[in-house]
């Protein structure tokens, strides 16, 4: 066990991080905003893997438009699932809209295996260059997915704290009831948070059908009940919690790769979540709430 | 008007009150022992019934948890996993020595029992975190028992067990799901099952107003765990083999469609949505509609078959989803929601007759 090894392990959890950081954001800012669990975005994420696959093989489009098309489409696929299954519940019981959320995924899932029943692999899209540092591997690839998901989370910080809009989505988590009162167009801004986490999980489902060999219709669940996780840990509804819990997960994960058996991958990320829940039942950065009587 | 509902409320009015209930199940035990045993019905369709037998034993204990009490839980099929492992090594290793058959009913017990004291590990965290949170715990659990699984070799891990004898018959689920049915409903309407029901409305004032919060929900999710496990054990010994991956978040999903269809906090609703859900699955098969509707004219029944019916082994696993969306997009609760056959309702409880006052609270 040398330094070079620590850093080579270092950068793959940075890898893995970026994107789980991408999805777990996703589900914070719908969280923030309608304080409603989005089951449905690990799948939002797989249809942005199988949009990038289709635009590379059938439209031949190189990396930069396939990013975009890839991200377009799951903002609009996002903005419409909210449009469609999420609006009417919006004073339904909250269990109703987890549900429904579900069921979109599960929806989601089976039209994608009904359109494409076997598993697929994005062409490489761009040249990938490794160089090797005093014994550190670095990838062209690799720099790319974590400069552009840095690049995006920075992106999504402005937004949220530095413009109008955000000024919005915040002032509707802090108070749902009297924002409206205020002239905030409540329904265009939420649709627009749906559409933000849509195309964020776009463009991890890019990066991760380029980094990762295989896409196929199941590969949202486990990848968004981890970012998920990811975003509990950092605190739900926190965007700079999402980022940080997405980065320790990554790096629990590798860790466990690298010194045990890959089992017992789920095994301890789960384990950890439970022990880190007990001791802070709302997350790293989360606010505990007082119970009003 | 629901006709099970129209035939239950004859069935409660009509003079016959008092045998309406043992009588069906009398009528339920005869065909489920009388099936087997003189094929009324073809062995196709006795398999669908057991499924749907274990179905019901599977959402009505969840509907406990996530309809009664107001949680959320996603690791139902954790706890089938437990009970489905645990009565297959007693049955496959243990009990094989002795001669399993006759032994089958403690092995299943002792599947119900462990994976009780699984619900008792998830109801300890449930003190003190609700909602989303509770949710995520018992995502883990689930994670965490199917990780326990793939890497213990003494149950094959990854690959699965099978060769477990083929114990679970029609009369044997047919008695399970009377039982969990039975515990379930007394349970709903003693004190502790009234705490419950003022846990979900209000956990802090329930709490204020004497009822022991951390008692009720230990003994709810014990007893929810208890019925998932009987549920696994049957499974398993239905089908002969179990891994890892027959207890993924898959299954757990399929449980709440099912509880969620028929309707939360209602016994009747799990019952109904329990066999919708299974029928539905066998239903929309292309060889049904093909079979039902030969006497179409050839060309449009070609044409039909063509594009239509062979379509859906595609298309069908589409349909449980959009059902289950379209059904909380126009009734929030489920079908049933926070309704009950009036059968399932104890006497006592019976709207119109509220007998004397004072006999809840206090669990």
């Amino acid at each position: 066990m040398d330094a070079k090894y620590i850093l080579q392990q270092a950068l793959n959890a940075l890898q893995l991080g970026s994107i789980y950081a991408l999805i777990a954001l996703g589900y914070t800012l719908v969280y923030g905003v309608l304080t409603m669990i989005n089951f449905a975005h690990g799948d939002v994420f797989m249809v942005g893997a199988f949009l990038c696959f289709s635009a590379a093989v059938l439209l031949e489009l190189p990396f930069v438009p396939a990013l975009l098309f890839s991200m377009a489409g799951t903002a609009l696929l996002g903005a419409a699932i909210e449009r469609i299954a999420y609006k009417p519940l919006r004073r339904a019981p909250r269990v109703s809209a987890i549900i429904t959320a579900l069921g979109v995924g599960i929806f989601l899932e089976s039209a994608m295996l009904a359109l494409n029943p076997y598993p697929k692999s994005i062409p490489t899209l761009i040249d990938n260059v490794t160089w090797t540092f005093g014994g550190v591997t670095v990838s062209s690839l690799q720099l790319l997915i974590i400069a552009l998901s840095l690049g995006l989370m920075l992106l999504l910080d402005f937004v949220v704290y530095r413009t109008k809009t955000g000024m919005a989505m915040r002032a509707i988590s802090w108070d749902r009831a009297l924002v409206p009162l205020m002239g905030v167009p409540v329904d265009r801004v939420v649709t627009l948070t749906f559409a933000l986490g849509g195309a964020l999980a776009g463009a991890a489902g890019t990066m991760y059908g380029l980094a990762y060999p295989v896409i196929d219709p199941y590969m949202g669940i486990m990848v968004g009940w981890k970012a998920f996780i990811a975003a509990v840990v950092g605190g739900i509804g926190n965007i700079r919690g999402a980022m940080i819990g997405a980065f320790i997960l990554g790096g629990v994960e590798i860790l466990v790769v690298a010194f045990l058996p890959s089992t017992y991958r789920d095994f301890v990320a789960f384990s950890l979540l439970l022990i880190l829940l007990m001791f802070r039942p709302h997350g790293i950065l989360g606010k505990t709430r007082a119970q009003k009587v | 008007m629901n006709p099970c509902r129209s035939i239950s409320a004859w069935l409660v009015a009509s003079p016959i009150r008092g045998a309406a209930l043992p009588g069906l199940v009398l009528a339920g035990a005869v065909l489920a022992l009388g099936i087997p045993r003189y094929g009324w019905v073809n062995p196709y369709i006795q398999m669908v019934l057991v499924y749907i037998g274990i179905n019901i034993i599977l959402a009505g204990s969840l509907n406990l948890v996530n309809g009664y009490m107001g949680e959320f839980s996603v690791g139902h099929a954790g706890f089938m996993a437990v009970g489905a492992y645990t009565a297959s090594v007693l049955t496959f290793k243990v009990f094989h020595l002795a001669g399993a058959s006759w032994l089958f009913p403690v092995a299943i017990v002792a599947g119900g029992l462990a994976a009780a004291v699984c619900g008792l590990l998830v109801a300890i965290p449930s003190f003190r975190t609700r909602g989303d949170y509770l949710a995520i715990v018992t995502l883990a659990f689930l994670m965490i028992v199917k990780s326990v699984i793939e890497n213990t070799s003494y149950v094959e891990g990854a690959s699965g067990l099978f060769g477990m004898k083929r114990l679970t018959t029609l009369p044997w689920v047919y008695f399970w799901m009377v039982v969990t049915l039975w515990v379930i409903r007394n349970f709903i309407y003693s004190k502790y099952g009234r705490g419950m029901l003022a846990i979900r409305e209000d956990e802090l004032a329930a709490d204020l107003m004497g009822v022991r919060t951390r008692r009720v929900k230990i003994l709810v999710f014990m007893l929810s765990s208890f019925f998932a496990g009987v549920a696994g054990g049957l499974y398993a010994h239905y089908l002969q083999y179990i891994s890892p991956r027959s207890f993924d978040i898959l299954k757990s999903t399929d449980i709440l469609i099912m509880v969620y269809l028929g309707g939360v906090a209602s016994l009747g609703g799990s019952i109904l949505g329990a066999t919708l859900y299974q029928v539905l699955l066998e239903v929309l098969r292309p060889s049904t509609f093909n079979e039902a509707f030969q006497w179409l004219p050839a060309p449009l029944f070609q044409w039909l078959s063509d594009h239509v019916f062979n379509q859906l082994d595609i298309w069908r696993m589409l349909i449980m989803p959009l059902l289950l969306i379209l059904v909380m997009l126009y009734r929030p609760r489920g079908i049933l929601g926070l309704r009950e056959w009036p059968l399932l309702v104890p006497e006592r409880d019976r709207p119109g007759k509220r007998p004397s006052a004072g006999k809840g609270g206090g669990a």
